[in-house]
């Protein structure tokens, strides 16, 4: 398997420069000849769909959901990075690819995150001028706030919504471009499969949800931004739609899958609160700022402290992100905080039903400030924390527990961000190129939009330019999209025929696919736990197509047979998950090896895992194969994370 | 702290051309902390474990920002609570023995798809029709160029919170939707951004209103009691001032762009 990353020479700073003088263009009047397909459209996938429409290809984009402006995207609240340094206060396109590498504990590759510094400042503007309401001073400039990772002020942001305020600008420039006919629009339309032709990417084969029938469409490329796989764990703070089909069914056709095993948890969630639950609701990393995290110290105290926390005195409170971590206190990072939050829960002295929760407590900040002013700064994600747990977060601390947020890992690109198939790119989320090991806050939204708007137009256009429009294009009606289609009709057959007679519906095997991942590839790692989940999951799996309950018919809209098509994809790629974290012998970023520690903290081991492992898949049963992209730092110094 | 047992009365529709119906089910054992929509996954496991076809409903993110979800509960879009999206109604709000009428939007511009899913792709042909401002990528200026108000940043933000869910579609007595075009009118309007296309924006969006079938406002404000995100009424006063330039300024509107609002 070839992992040329393409990355252009020079100086790094000077890399996406000579890069976009170097890729070869395509006339104005050729565009139109080509056609591209964009599933996913969220903030790479409806930003390159707009954007290359802009530019003059016919574009086909897909989306799952009733109408683009649903992605998931829209979820994030935080904000998005930009090196614009209108704080002055030191920032720098050098300082923000500094701090991304570092973040991402020197797991990504230094060429692509640059260039995503590079562009951040574009981003900005791009979305100012399609009337983003970013937060304003009252002279009318931009504002910032900070985030973790950083100590600079970088982030912009819309009120506690940004992504969705960011993902309605691009829905606007995908809506202007579908009434110019430059982009065709499939909603409710599901990608299950990838078809190549002599090794190159030729088109998708789709689900019309609501008809139930199967179809093909080509083009002269295919692009996937089909976002992230975390609903692997059942619960997480995805939406219920987010999941790894498109990537996974890529990845069977030959494209490598590059560090499945990062994923990252985020520290303040609203905890489980029984079986019926179906995601989390995560509770903005911004409230660490003024929260205090803790759990009784003794855990005899537990069922006083759950029953009312003021009762128990400072002394008795193991504020424990203050006393491990000093400097950084309740605002240590993301990975080092969840981890914190569960040795307390293992320890016994988690609050809360089942014991599965910490205090985030207001109680000083209040005191200091005023509840006014916590309102102001907090109102909505405290009227929010109230709505869903029925508390008052002013009189009694928040109840938060560590859950499933992102994934780092993805189909492995290139410096041109196209996989290991010809043809076909991936952008956002499901690639893995940017965040390393670990994703700084407010970096998600960055990345999706250089991907769709400054990225993949010069790359794409290179690609195009080296394919003949006329002959490059290969109908729906050859041989390979009538095997991919029949491969995919099977399947479906397969799924309703052992519905019919099954009795354990997909949710229920969902759920304990979630709980052997959560368990033994969650936030702590283990060789005898990820052993033992390579034995459960195949197990589970094997289940699954003897038992499973898919009601309804084929050709209707059934939201049963979607659930099941994509569980089914989740419990092959759990096994792809926990293979790469077995192999992975060492701790960084999100991935925690309790084997690999020094002091209770995450050890590198940077002599052996100094690099990206890409799988290749081999076939049905059959161990995918462990490719290795090395990692060189030539910028910036590997080096040791510490926040104590 | 107990658990309820609950009579839910629910729309059933097998597809868009079928006839539909009101069916009534028994649910067991529902805890109070979960959502109105776990409490019908609840239900649909138990439907499935007796071989019944689950109820179809939409949803994605499950914590209001996305707009996928809907559903008319007791007559009310989103339900009893105020600015509230039925994901993230929670059954505290009811008590054990309640009768609960779960129905779609309804409304003859969102045709039904299935059960409790409605099609609201008309909401995409207004947007497409001219919700937006002609920005292709690589023409911007730097984003401090032309400084913003405050109040009026906040004010574009206010319009701009709507998340095209429909609710207010779903309670006017017109089917109108005056309120979510509105939004996206004052949304532009209330930013420099938004001048160069705003009364050829307004005229085009109107019209494509007009022509997916909504119906006219006639001030019964429903809309913006029933909005998850408190959309104002007000926007509608602004659109409609808009309009009214638009028809004697923008004479290089799109063509077919003369409809009434």
């Amino acid at each position: 398997m070839n992992l040329d990353a393409r990355i252009p020479s020079g100086p790094i700073a000077e890399k996406w420069n000579r890069a976009k003088f170097e890729l070869k263009l395509v006339n104005p009047a050729n565009k139109r000849k080509y056609s591209v397909i964009v599933v996913g459209s969220g903030l790479a996938g409806g930003a390159a769909a707009a954007t290359l429409a802009e530019l003059g290809y016919n574009v086909a984009c897909f989306c799952f959901q009733d109408t683009p402006r649903r992605a998931h995207s829209i979820a994030a609240q935080g904000g998005i990075n930009a090196a614009k340094n209108y704080q002055n206060d030191g920032d720098s396109i050098h300082r923000l690819f500094y701090d991304t590498v570092k973040g991402g504990d020197f797991r990504a590759r230094e060429a692509n995150v640059h260039r995503l510094a590079e562009v951040s400042v574009d981003i900005i503007d791009q979305c100012v001028a399609q009337g983003v309401p970013f937060a304003r001073e009252y002279g009318g400039t931009l504002a910032n706030r900070s985030f973790g990772g950083a100590q600079v002020s970088r982030t912009f942001y819309a009120r506690g919504q940004t992504g969705q305020q960011l993902l309605i600008g691009v829905y606007q420039a995908l809506a202007r471009q579908i009434a110019a006919g430059k982009v065709t629009m499939f909603n409710r339309t599901e990608m299950l499969d990838v078809v190549t032709v002599d090794g190159r990417a030729a088109g998708i084969v789709v689900r019309d949800l609501v008809t139930g029938k199967i179809e093909s469409h080509s083009a002269h490329a295919v692009i996937l931004a089909t976002g992230g796989y975390g609903n692997v764990f059942y619960l997480s703070t995805n939406a219920m739609g987010s999941n790894v089909t498109a990537t996974y069914r890529a990845y069977k056709r030959g494209a490598a899958f590059a560090n499945p095993c990062y994923t990252q948890i985020h520290p303040t969630c609203i905890p489980v609160s029984g079986d019926y639950q179906s995601k989390l609701t995560l509770m903005s990393e911004s409230l660490r700022n003024d929260g205090r995290i803790w759990v009784p110290k003794k855990a005899e105290d537990v069922a006083k402290a759950s029953k009312d926390p003021a009762s128990i005195p400072d002394e008795d409170r193991d504020y424990y992100l203050e006393r491990k971590y000093p400097s950084y206190g309740n605002l240590s990072p993301r990975d080092i905080a969840s981890r914190a939050a569960k040795e307390a829960c293992d320890d016994g002295r988690g609050v809360g039903p089942g014991g599965r929760g910490v205090y985030l407590d207001f109680r000083d900040a209040i005191k200091r400030d005023s509840q006014a002013k916590i309102a102001e700064k907090y109102g909505n994600l405290f009227d929010m924390y109230a709505r869903i747990t029925g508390e008052n977060p002013y009189r009694q601390p928040m109840r938060i527990y560590p859950a499933v947020h992102y994934t780092m890992g993805g189909l492995w690109v290139d410096y041109h961000l196209q996989s290991t198939i010809p043809g076909m790119f991936v952008l956002g989320e499901a690639n893995f190129s940017d965040h390393g090991a670990n994703r700084l806050g407010a970096s998600a939204l960055m990345q999706g939009l250089a991907d769709g708007y400054f990225i993949i137009s010069y790359t794409l256009g290179h690609y195009l330019a080296g394919i003949n429009a006329a002959t490059g294009k290969v109908g729906t009606d050859h041989p390979e999209f009538k095997r991919v289609e029949a491969d995919v009709k099977g399947r479906v057959d397969k799924l309703m025929s052992i519905g019919a007679k099954g009795k354990r519906t997909v949710d229920s095997f969902h759920k304990a696919l979630g709980n052997i991942m959560w368990e033994k590839c969650g936030m702590a790692r283990t060789k005898e736990g990820l052993t033992e989940a390579l034995k459960a999951i195949p197990a589970l799996r094997e289940e699954f197509w003897q038992d499973v309950k898919v009601l309804g018919e084929r050709e209707t809209f059934n939201q049963s047979l979607e659930k099941a098509g994509r569980v089914a994809d989740f419990l092959e790629f759990a096994e792809l998950m926990c293979q790469d974290a077995l192999e992975r012998e060492e701790s960084c970023g999100g991935h925690f090896r309790t084997e690999y520690q020094e002091a209770g903290e995450a050890k590198r081991d940077d002599d052996r895992f100094c690099h990206v492992a890409a799988w290749e898949y081999q076939g049905e049963d059959k161990k995918p194969v462990r490719h290795v992209e090395p990692l060189t730092f030539e910028t910036v110094k590997l080096a040791t994370r510490s926040y104590k | 702290m107990s658990d309820m047992n609950l009579t839910l009365h629910i729309w059933r529709q097998a597809k868009g051309t079928a006839a539909g119906a009101m069916k009534t089910y028994q649910v067991k054992g529902i805890s109070e902390h979960a959502s109105f929509l776990e409490m019908l996954d609840v239900l649909n496991e138990q439907l499935q474990e007796k071989g019944e076809e689950p109820v179809a409903f939409d949803s994605d993110c499950r914590e209001g920002i996305c707009g996928m979800c809907s559903l008319v509960i007791n007559g009310r879009p989103h339900g009893p609570d105020a600015g509230t999206t039925t994901c993230q109604l929670h059954m505290r709000r009811f008590k054990n023995g309640d009768e609960i009428y779960v129905e779609p939007f309804r409304a003859g511009a969102f045709p039904v798809v299935r059960d409790l899913c409605v099609d609201r792709k008309a909401f995409d042909d207004i947007v497409a029709a001219g919700g937006y401002v002609t920005a292709n990528v690589g023409s911007a200026p730097d984003a401090n160029a032309v400084p913003i108000p405050k109040e009026q940043a906040d004010r574009a933000f206010d319009a701009a919170a709507c998340i095209g869910c429909g609710a207010c579609v779903a309670a006017c007595p017109n089917s109108s939707a005056m309120l979510f075009t509105a939004a996206k009118v004052a949304h532009l309007a209330h930013l420099p951004q938004g001048q160069p296309e705003r009364l050829r924006r307004v005229k085009a969006m109107v019209t494509a209103m007009d022509a997916a079938g909504f119906g006219n406002c006639s001030n019964h404000y429903e809309c913006e009691a029933a909005c998850p995100k408190g959309i104002s009424k007000d926007y509608i006063a602004l659109m409609n001032r808009d309009y009214a330039k638009s028809v004697f300024v923008a004479k290089d509107a799109k063509a077919g762009s003369d409809g009434a609002g």
